[in-house]
């Protein structure tokens, strides 16, 4: 049975991500099965208010600080979290399925000759085996999965387990100072679009399709979207139009996400597009076609124009937000 | 330089799925398969590397007798030779990759290309792990590429944004979508494809970490409520969005 689950807290600008803190409780659910402890650990160069993850149930956190890590490196990433993980006899390893999270675990993975399982959307144990539930095909299947090896890696996806409230508590910090790390693959320079919440984040995202027309009409999912909170997404065929970038394109060959609301507005729901969100905990669809198959996944639906919809859904929302 | 190219045999995205009887694989019945799409914009990037530095470019597939046919595919794109790793059996990622890096290595490829996933079953991880087997440096889910001397600067894709990411060869580059515009294979190509080779041998065995026990469908929605038909439904579903599923 495992000794020590590890955790791996994901920052970004000295930020730990809420898609860790969701890691941390899909590990604690696994450690329930092994009977093993969890901790954390994480790798950066300032980290703000890092002990208040203890808010979040996480007792101890081990920080590898250094300047030179402040941005990602997979080479000196890997090797300290491989390290650590052989230093403190953990024989479980879990991440994020993030960016970060899908490049560096496979890397621990093959340090550790662990077996490893990405994208977990669920853990059971059967008998005396714990079954790690995972998306395939774009979601149009499942598998259940058991490594059998000792040592095991997993990546979960975020916003499928529930990181909870923030309740009272710290963490006991142990800063590191993370000696001769290998920078032979560094981040030299992060392009991010500033302020802009990336639809991989978002907890609720308004999604426009090629029935609005034009990338001027993307003004009025905007609106509605930072009312909500949320970010814009957009179907392929608005991609390609280039009326938004590639970055927000949700589906096969764009973001998967599963944020808490998914408004699909004038998307017919093509299969390579609902692979991209049919995960998504409530969804609705604005659409003119009664029989357009995103209804088949939408739990409330408007068969009606949006450019009638969006409008009178903008006000409706202002209404309750003053 | 030796240039080399992973390419996996995939069904076509729009291929319905069904679980088939052995309850672990799925239904090959009208199953179509294609190139990896992701693996059109590892072969492209092999061609252009290899147009800018020279060489010659070998793509690999792991896999049964199938996988032939998207060799073929790479060959007909402009790859130089192809090498298919026989194995009809279901092997975790960790064993292909193994298998993987032994071939490149034998290959003495020092650029090597995947896709950033395989969109059968979604892993997202062959090309990190062969690199850390070969002990190369490597960029994932690359949408931007420069190689001088030995000098390498990506762009990969992360939320919100990119990371410039800077190395040395030898590399394992993954590709995703906006790297190239795939080339067409000409109808010369694909005439010159079939005098080129492509060399079979079994795939090393390695022990699978990771096995599948089931696999099903994912679980059924109920149907959705249809709020209305015309604007005035807004209110009403603001309504049902903040009092019956409060997500807003
Ligand atoms: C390999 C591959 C990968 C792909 N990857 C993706 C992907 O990642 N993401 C993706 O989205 N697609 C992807 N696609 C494309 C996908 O098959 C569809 O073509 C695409 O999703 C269609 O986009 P759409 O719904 O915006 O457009 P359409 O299918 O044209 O739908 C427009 C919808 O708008 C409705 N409409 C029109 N006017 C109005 C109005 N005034 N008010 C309300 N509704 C209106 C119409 O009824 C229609 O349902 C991929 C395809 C392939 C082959
Ligand atoms: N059987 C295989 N043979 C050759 N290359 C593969 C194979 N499986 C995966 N790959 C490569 O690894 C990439 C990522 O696949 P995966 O980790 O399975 O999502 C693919 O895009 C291919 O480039």
């Amino acid at each position: 049975m495992a000794n020590k689950i590890l955790v791996f807290l994901e920052q970004r600008n000295g930020e730990v991500k809420k898609a860790s803190l969701q890691a941390y409780k899909a590990a604690e659910q696994l450690a329930g099965f092994f009977g093993s402890e969890v901790e954390a650990v994480t790798i950066g160069s300032e980290i703000n208010g890092l002990e208040n993850v203890g808010a979040f149930g996480i007792k101890k956190v081990t920080f590898f600080k250094n300047e030179q890590l402040a941005n990602y490196s997979s080479s000196a990433y890997s090797k300290i979290l491989t390290n650590f993980a052989k230093e403190t006899g953990a024989d479980g390893f879990v991440f994020s399925n993030t960016s970060m999270g899908k490049d560096l675990a496979p890397r621990v993975a093959v340090g550790l000759d662990a077996g490893i399982a990405m994208d977990a959307i669920a853990f059971e144990k059967e008998g005396d085996s714990v079954v790690v539930t995972r998306p395939v095909y774009a979601g149009k299947a499942l598998v259940d999965v058991v490594i059998k090896s000792q040592n095991k890696v997993f990546t979960v996806r975020p916003n499928v387990f529930d990181a909870g409230e923030a309740g009272e508590g710290q963490a006991e910090v142990d800063v590191r100072e993370a000696g001769d790390v290998d920078l032979s693959v560094k981040v030299t320079e992060l392009k991010t679009s500033e302020g802009k919440l990336d639809v991989a984040e978002a907890d609720i995202i308004v999604s426009g399709g090629r029935g609005l027309k034009g990338p001027e009409n993307f003004k009025m999912l905007e609106e509605l979207a930072d009312l909500l909170g949320g970010a814009v997404g957009a179907s392929r065929a608005a991609v390609d139009a280039g009326w938004r970038p590639h970055e927000d394109q949700v589906g096969q060959t764009g973001k998967t996400v599963s944020p808490n609301l998914y408004i699909a507005v004038a998307i017919s729901g093509a299969i390579q597009h609902l692979a991209g969100m049919r995960s998504s905990k409530y969804i609705v669809a604005i659409n003119t076609d009664k029989d357009a198959p995103i209804f088949q996944v939408a739990d409330y639906g408007i068969v009606a124009d949006a450019f009638e919809v969006v409008p009178a859904l903008i006000e409706e929302v202002k209404k309750i937000k003053s | 330089m030796k240039i080399a190219v992973c390419v996996s045999h995939v069904p076509d995205t729009a291929t319905r799925i069904k679980v088939g009887d052995d309850g672990k694989t799925i239904d090959q019945t009208g199953v179509t398969y294609v190139v990896n799409p992701y693996d059109e914009f590892a072969i492209e990037e092999a061609l252009k590397t290899k147009e800018a530095l020279g060489g010659e470019v070998v793509a690999i597939s792991l896999g049964g007798d199938q996988n032939k046919e998207t060799i073929r595919k790479a060959l007909a794109m402009g790859v130089d030779s192809g090498v298919l790793l026989k194995d009809d059996s279901q092997r975790d990622s960790l064993s292909v990759a193994k298998a993987l890096a032994e071939e490149i290595k034998a290959q003495g490829a020092e650029i090597v290309f995947f896709g950033k996933q395989s969109v059968d079953y979604d892993n997202s991880i062959v090309g990190q792990l062969t690199a850390e087997l070969l002990g190369y440096n490597s960029v994932t889910v690359a949408v931007s590429l420069k190689i001088e001397g030995d000098k390498v600067v990506a762009e990969r894709e992360i939320e919100g944004g990119k990371e410039v990411v800077e190395t040395t060869l030898p590399v394992v580059i993954t590709a995703q979508k906006g790297l190239n515009e795939p080339r067409y294979a000409s109808l010369k190509g694909i005439m010159a494809a079939k005098r080129k080779t492509i060399e079979e041998k079994p795939a090393a065995e390695f022990e699978s970490k990771v096995e599948v026990i089931r696999m099903k469908k994912p679980p059924e929605k109920a149907p959705g409520k249809i709020v209305g038909t015309d604007a005035s439904a807004a209110a009403e579903l603001v309504r049902l969005l903040r009092e019956e599923a409060k997500v807003i």
